[in-house]
């Protein structure tokens, strides 16, 4: 056969335009990075399953110490998961206003998707140094080192979410919407939404079941 | 000579959708189902009115739903042919995330109630201590 009916075929790679990908090659880094950042928050909530498993099989390990519904407060619980869905929303609306190169649109939008994942991590925080202070820190039982590990593994994501906004936030302003800020954007807003589907998680089985009469 | 068929496109996880009305509507009903569902969770968890041996399963259904209510309105996670990688690598998580915990749960609750320690052990324990 030819050298030209050999490439038609992909067996050839020299001066072939086929990568073995289908007719047009490989997709555009629009679609790849993405794709690529998506199996990562996906392999981040199987590390998180491994934590909830773990929590689960430790939750009544108290030691005599205090349980659950000793701990909990569910007002507090609320007003997390009320900052953190308004946060995850606004972050859409961030997302819409990149996509029409709004810059100041965006900026709003990003600071006030901070700035509610902020007032979910005080909450956070509070509430952690309240439950120490009560000497209910993780030392205290196998429940408690889980209860921390998991939900403190939470906290660190959205404390490096946070981080991330602020960082996209300054790029955005010194590079303008060049199409890798925004794929960095897109990345950023997925990673912010999976950090929302963790928190629904955490709050029914840790706060809810847990606090259950 | 026919056209080659244009192959589906596909999209990026989270990417809105193209138009303006149809993006911000999407995410307005996605949070409004969010805040249906957290209510209607908080308030199971909450009222004496339910049969209390299914609350904690009422509730995890629930949280089920609203992380579907996440996937689509959020991410935008579709069963549309533009949607396949997207949906294929999330079920693949899924099944991981189900056998590591169902997995645990089962096998662990069996271990703490079958290899606890036994009376005569725990007792030594107590005399020695």
């Amino acid at each position: 056969m030819t050298t030209s009916e050999a490439s038609a075929i992909g067996l050839t790679h020299g001066g072939s335009e086929d990568t073995g990908l289908g007719n047009r090659g490989p997709q555009s880094k629009s679609i790849v990075v993405p794709y690529g950042f998506w199996l990562f928050v996906l392999s981040d909530m199987v590390l998180f399953s491994a934590l909830f498993a773990t929590y689960a099989s430790l939750v009544h390990a108290t030691d005599g110490g205090p349980v659950t519904s000793q701990l909990f407060d569910r007002t507090n619980v609320a007003i997390e998961t009320l900052a953190l869905l308004i946060s995850s929303f606004i972050c859409g609306l961030a997302m819409i206003a990149a996509k029409r190169k709004e810059m100041l649109w965006t900026q709003i939008f990003l600071f006030f998707t901070g700035l509610f994942g902020f007032v979910f991590l005080l909450i956070e925080i509070k509430e952690f140094a309240g439950m120490v202070a009560i000497g209910a820190g993780p030392q205290r039982s196998a429940f408690l080192s889980a209860f921390f590990t998991l939900v403190g593994c939470h906290g660190a994501h959205v404390t490096a979410g946070l981080l991330w906004i602020g960082t996209m936030m300054a790029q955005i302003w010194a590079k303008g919407f060049q199409p890798h800020i925004t794929r960095r954007l897109l990345c950023l807003s997925v990673f912010w939404h999976a950090l929302d589907i963790i928190w629904v998680a955490i709050f029914t089985i840790v706060y809810l079941i847990g606090t259950l009469p | 000579m026919t056209q080659p068929q244009p192959e589906p496109r596909n999209v990026a996880p989270g990417e809105p959708h193209d138009s303006m009305l149809s993006e911000t509507l999407s995410y307005i009903v996605g949070l409004g189902l969010a805040l249906l569902l957290t209510g209607v969770s908080f308030w199971v968890a909450s009222t004496t009115s339910l049969w209390g041996p299914g609350v904690a399963t009422g509730l995890v259904v629930l949280a089920i739903a609203q992380m579907g209510v996440h996937l689509v309105f959020f991410l935008h996670i579709t069963s549309g042919p533009d949607n396949t990688n997207n949906v294929l690598a999330l079920a693949f998580g899924v099944l991981i995330v189900f056998l590591v915990m169902i997995g645990t749960i089962w096998i662990m609750g069996h271990m703490n109630s079958n290899m606890g320690p036994s009376p005569e052990i725990m007792n030594l324990q107590t005399q020695r201590g």
